[in-house]
């Protein structure tokens, strides 16, 4: 058992003197150890003039590469390599797709059945108009599903990297943000009133391209990066202050989860099915109508909202490592 | 059409080497930006507009912004500054 020792008799002990002497409060060397003051040493000028003209003469050695014959050579036997390395590469692949098969020829080993009852049979199957949105969200939607996995678990390990926890003092989120941007202009007046007027249009345009995914060109994939790259325009413009209004990560994490966990319920089936339908029981609707195609709309949305996210969240952690 | 073909894939070659013969990194990424742009209009005259889409939102847009965020991290766009400031100046 430990008692508590008084300060007195502490002060005595050997541990109580060593931390009074790490706090600097007594020092037991004072007055115990001769100390003389340090002479100042006689320069030789002889010496420093022979170790300058080592100095020299091995800098020469090294760095004179006119005359230097090794290095000379390994510089040509470097540039040969190079040269020849690149030239196989090149002969190799421009050999390899020597034998590849025409483009358009109707024998070619891509025109297959699978391709075939794709276009046959994609808009009945499916309900939409884009046989490519058709194919990525409904046949093959397993793979999109590990697509916007991948961008998840590539934002955790940025998170992982770049992430600053510190809220105060020097090397905290905001002290990094305001040294890195130290250079920038301040509210910039001509940045502001672009990103004023283009912002809403560009995420109008981004939610465009999302929700006529399965009607024309486009998608999660590509209208979620639109619309990220506006919110990446509205913060380069306003800063930080006025996207954790609306955006922290918080907000990430809720809409990354429940968009990947709604996508995860709705076709992780196909893990145990294989590529085999099962009934969803939503119709399908008209054909070239927004609400029709059954999932793939709900699907395009959740792809867009992960897509959207994880590019803001990159720029963020870039910048100021969090957000 | 066809000639525009052309003129596209021999400014996607020049594009694919200049990036890498650059001196300057912030020169490198412009020069990457408009090889995607150019990929993407290829997309189009290939017949696949969403890859044409895509391409011009992750390639030209968010792709380039990330390596400025990290170039400015690193410090290599200020230093090249710096080193233009010097070289003008004496």
């Amino acid at each position: 058992m430990s008692r508590p020792v008084p300060e007195e008799e502490y002060g005595k002990r050997v541990s109580g003197a060593f931390k009074l002497w790490m706090r600097g409060v007594r020092d037991p060397y004072l007055g115990n150890v001769e100390v003389s003051p340090e002479t100042a040493g006689e320069e030789d000028e002889t010496l420093l003039k022979g170790y300058q003209e080592e100095t020299d003469r091995m800098i020469q050695r090294i760095h004179d590469i006119e005359n230097n014959r090794r290095y000379r050579l390994f510089q040509k036997f470097y540039r040969a390599a190079a040269a020849i390395c690149c030239l196989t590469l090149v002969v190799m692949l421009l050999i390899t797709v020597a034998y590849l098969p025409p483009v358009g020829n109707a024998d070619n080993p891509a025109h297959n059945e699978v391709a075939a009852k794709y276009i046959e049979d994609g808009l009945q199957d499916t309900g939409a108009v884009n046989i490519v949105t058709g194919m990525i969200l409904d046949y093959r939607a397993f793979d999109t599903f590990g697509e916007s996995n991948v961008l998840f678990i590539a934002t955790c390990t940025v998170l992982i990297l770049m992430r600053n926890d510190k809220k105060e003092g020097k090397g905290s989120a905001e002290e990094e943000e305001r040294l890195d941007s130290f250079y920038e202009p301040k509210d910039d007046r001509i940045l502001q009133t672009v990103a004023m007027i283009l912002v809403p249009f560009i995420i109008l345009f981004g939610i465009y391209v999302i929700l006529n995914g399965h009607l024309s060109p486009g998608g999660g994939f590509s209208g979620g990066a639109i619309i990220g790259s506006a919110l990446i325009l509205y913060l380069n413009a306003f800063g930080f202050e006025k996207t954790e209004r609306f955006f922290t990560a918080k907000t990430y994490k809720i809409i990354s989860f429940s968009a990947l966990s709604f996508y995860c319920i709705a076709k992780s089936y196909s893990f145990y099915t294989g590529a085999h339908h099962l009934e969803s029981g939503i119709p399908l609707g008209t054909p070239g109508s927004i609400l029709s195609s059954g999932l793939i709309l709900p699907l395009n949305i959740c792809v867009g909202l992960v897509v959207a996210c994880t590019m803001y969240a990159f720029f963020a952690l870039f910048r100021k490592g969090g957000f | 059409m066809q000639i525009f073909q052309y003129i596209l894939l021999v400014f996607l070659i020049v594009c694919a080497v200049a990036v890498s013969f650059s001196k300057r990194l912030l020169n490198s990424i412009l020069i990457f930006m408009s090889y995607s742009l150019v990929m993407s209009i290829i997309w189009i005259l290939l017949e696949s507009p969403d890859l044409a889409i895509t391409e011009a939102a992750v390639g030209a847009g968010v792709t380039s912004l990330l390596f400025f965020a990290t170039l400015k991290k690193i410090h290599a766009i200020r230093e090249e500054d710096e080193e233009n400031h010097e070289q003008t100046g004496s």
